[in-house]
């Protein structure tokens, strides 16, 4: 069974999603913050592939992804250290990023060697529908990877049931109208939106993410979905640590407390 | 009244196809949170520009407020120096100085039929944003320009003109601080103001149907060349279509309406820099290759990984990574063909246009003009350029570089 529908059989709520760009703070950094994520608790990772112009993200996670790419992070530096990841880790891991790099490293060869080190689902935003159907999902399908799509307050009903019928992971609910790393506090009228997407009763679970920052937002969101996820938060947290392993810890305490 | 737009040519393969594709460029590549803009737009463009109530408004502004038709030209003397007969699309008489307004009155106009209140747009050396902001004071609609901050510093003339025209204009500060990272940043803003929001992309690039709507509003300029070559000349066809891209939307504009005609041959002149291969270009064509930049699959320069890289042009309204999917797909039919000119090659043209003409060109018009010379066209052969700006904006680079 996929690590990613594990996960969810096994645990249904208050689900602690990271993300963290690869190759942040520095190069080799990865694969020792997934070992402290797991130590901690976090229950699944998103491992952002850094891009130089990540459009739906805000200025903290592009700032790691500059960084990323200064340190010489590319897919085929992450895929070498992310061999024999396995060993070690066993929460599920999301591959995050956006499109052109992949195709750059070839479609095939990046869905082939994701699958080679164990990686369960791929998020890639500037990845639709449409063209996921029609270009990539056999490819997806034949290498065993899920592919997870984004909902956000916007999506229509009907289009939210095709994202459900496309899925067999979970479905990630972007928070609100906005970029990651939102300042703001969970809004009432985002909190009719999560309610709504309840009531639908879909067949994959749900994770909320975008804005999710404390334990605070983390709770609220929990209310509403079967885990969330952290990004812009985490990517502070870690920024100019001189000892990674406190740092995370200590975030992660502040979220699970 | 006359059509300045029509449908035809809708089955030609130089059209996008229903998913926005272009052969194999184009498509809409957006993140979920832009899907319902792009599919209210992609639903409606063509219902909204095709009815007669904006058509008639469109052309009413074209005609008194943008000054069209603009001219065709005979340039005598610049035809007797390069041995053929040349014929100037006079663009840069336009209003705000270039072609540019003829797409953002065509969006403002579709902007308020779909009930946006609030328009957005990005802009390189600020043509675009000039003719947004203008566009946005006669329709009374609250305008904000994203301006890459190296940008701001180098065209200040152009930040206070948009300022003036009553927009804001809001500094892109990530990323290399240019037109790429202005058009990132415009995009940020409509993913947070998805409801009451359009946003006036300036050039034939972006999601479906922004390179075809684009499209669409500039091929006014190829419509009047046939009408005015064939008064001139009694043919509409020329030899040759000659015009600059950056991202390409005079030059959509001018071949529009002779994509399907074969024997106009189309020349489309990209920015070499210090030259193609010296690390500092903007030639796309030569340099980039296919992949998917600003929600469009087309060719773009990008390191071996998948990252952009930084182009370079004298021009700001030619230092852009990419070019439109339509142009991609030209290029790859080998429809048009591709040359370039060098930093230093336009700057000359400049003078040469100035001296034998009494026209100061922008930058980005003068690489189409140093591009004459690589043509090689024959003295009875007939050539039509489209001189897309105006050089006021460049004054300050002309002063600097050519030692006035």
């Amino acid at each position: 069974m996929n690590r990613i529908n594990y996960l969810f059989q096994q645990k249904n709520k208050n689900v602690l999603s990271v993300f963290c760009t690869a190759g942040f703070p520095e190069l080799h950094n990865i694969v020792p913050i997934l070992e402290e994520l797991q130590k901690n608790g976090v229950d699944m990772v998103e491992i952002g592939m850094p891009f130089s112009d990540p459009t739906a993200d805000g200025p903290v996670i592009q700032y790691s992804n500059t960084i990323a790419i200064n340190n010489g992070m590319m897919l085929k530096v992450l895929f070498e250290q992310l061999k024999g990841v396995r060993a070690k880790i066993h929460i599920p891991l999301v591959l995050m990023g956006y499109l052109n790099p992949a195709l750059q490293y070839g479609i095939d060869n990046f869905l082939k060697d994701a699958h080679t080190c164990g990686i369960d689902g791929v998020i890639i935003p500037d990845l639709p529908m449409y063209e996921y159907e029609t270009f990539y999902k056999e490819k997806f399908e034949k290498f065993d990877l899920q592919n997870i799509f984004l909902v956000t307050p916007q999506t229509t009903e009907n289009r939210i049931r095709k994202i459900d019928n496309l899925s067999n992971s979970f479905i990630y609910i972007v928070s609100s109208n906005a970029i990651t790393g939102g300042n703001n506090d969970i809004q009432h009228a985002q909190e009719d939106y999560f309610k709504r997407i309840q009531q639908m009763q879909l067949k994959n679970p749900t994770v909320i993410g975008f804005g999710i920052k404390d334990k605070q937002t983390f709770d609220t969101a929990c209310n509403y979905a079967n885990g969330a996820i952290i990004g812009t938060a985490f990517i502070k947290a870690i920024d100019q640590s001189k000892d990674l392993p406190t740092s995370i810890r200590h975030f992660i305490q502040t979220i699970k407390q | 009244m006359e059509n300045s737009m029509s449908k035809i040519q809708s089955n030609s393969i130089f059209q996008v196809d229903e998913h926005g594709y272009y052969g194999q460029f184009g498509g809409a590549y957006i993140p979920e949170m832009l899907h319902p803009n792009i599919e209210e737009l992609q639903q409606n463009y063509l219902d909204i520009i095709y009815d007669e109530s904006f058509q008639t408004e469109f052309l009413s502004l074209l005609k008194d407020y943008v000054g069209r038709p603009t001219p065709l030209y005979f340039a005598n003397r610049l035809s007797t120096h390069f041995k053929t007969q040349i014929y100037l699309k006079r663009e840069d008489l336009c209003h705000t100085g270039a072609h540019k307004v003829n797409n953002t009155i065509g969006q403002i106009l579709l902007a308020k039929r779909l009930g946006k209140t609030r328009i957005i747009a990005e802009t390189g050396a600020g043509q675009h944003g000039v003719a947004t902001a203008t566009v946005c004071a006669l329709m009374n609609l609250p305008c904000v320009v994203y301006m890459g901050e190296v940008d701001i510093e180098r065209q200040a003339p152009n930040v206070k003109r948009m300022q003036m025209l009553g927009a804001e204009v809001r500094p892109a500060k990530s990323g290399s601080r240019t037109l790429k990272d202005a058009t990132n940043e415009a995009m940020r803003d409509w993913i947070a103001n998805p409801v009451d929001t359009h946003y006036i992309i300036g050039s034939v690039v972006g999601p479906h149907p922004f390179p075809d709507m684009v499209a669409r509003f500039q091929s006014v300029i190829s419509k009047e060349i046939k009408i005015q070559l064939k008064e001139k000349t009694g043919n509409e066809n020329p030899n040759y279509v000659v015009a600059c891209v950056g991202g390409g939307s005079n030059a959509a504009g001018a071949f529009y309406h002779y994509l399907a005609e074969q024997n106009v041959q189309l020349i489309a002149v990209e920015a070499a820099g210090h030259g193609v291969n010296s690390g500092k270009s903007a030639a796309t064509s030569q340099l980039g290759r296919v992949g998917v930049l600003h929600s469009s699959k087309t060719l773009f320069m990008q390191t071996e990984d998948g990252q952009v890289v930084e182009p370079h042009s004298i021009s700001a309204g030619l230092d852009y990574p990419g070019i439109g999917p339509l142009h991609a797909h030209l290029f790859d039919t080998k429809r048009a063909t591709f040359l370039s000119a060098t930093d230093e090659e336009a700057l000359q043209a400049v003078l040469l246009l100035a001296r034998l003409e009494g026209i100061i060109p922008a930058l980005e018009s003068a690489h189409a003009i140093a591009a004459l010379d690589k043509l090689k066209a024959k003295e009875n052969e007939i050539v039509v350029l489209n001189l897309s700006g105006r050089g006021d904006k460049d004054l300050d680079t002309y002063i600097r570089e050519l030692k006035l």
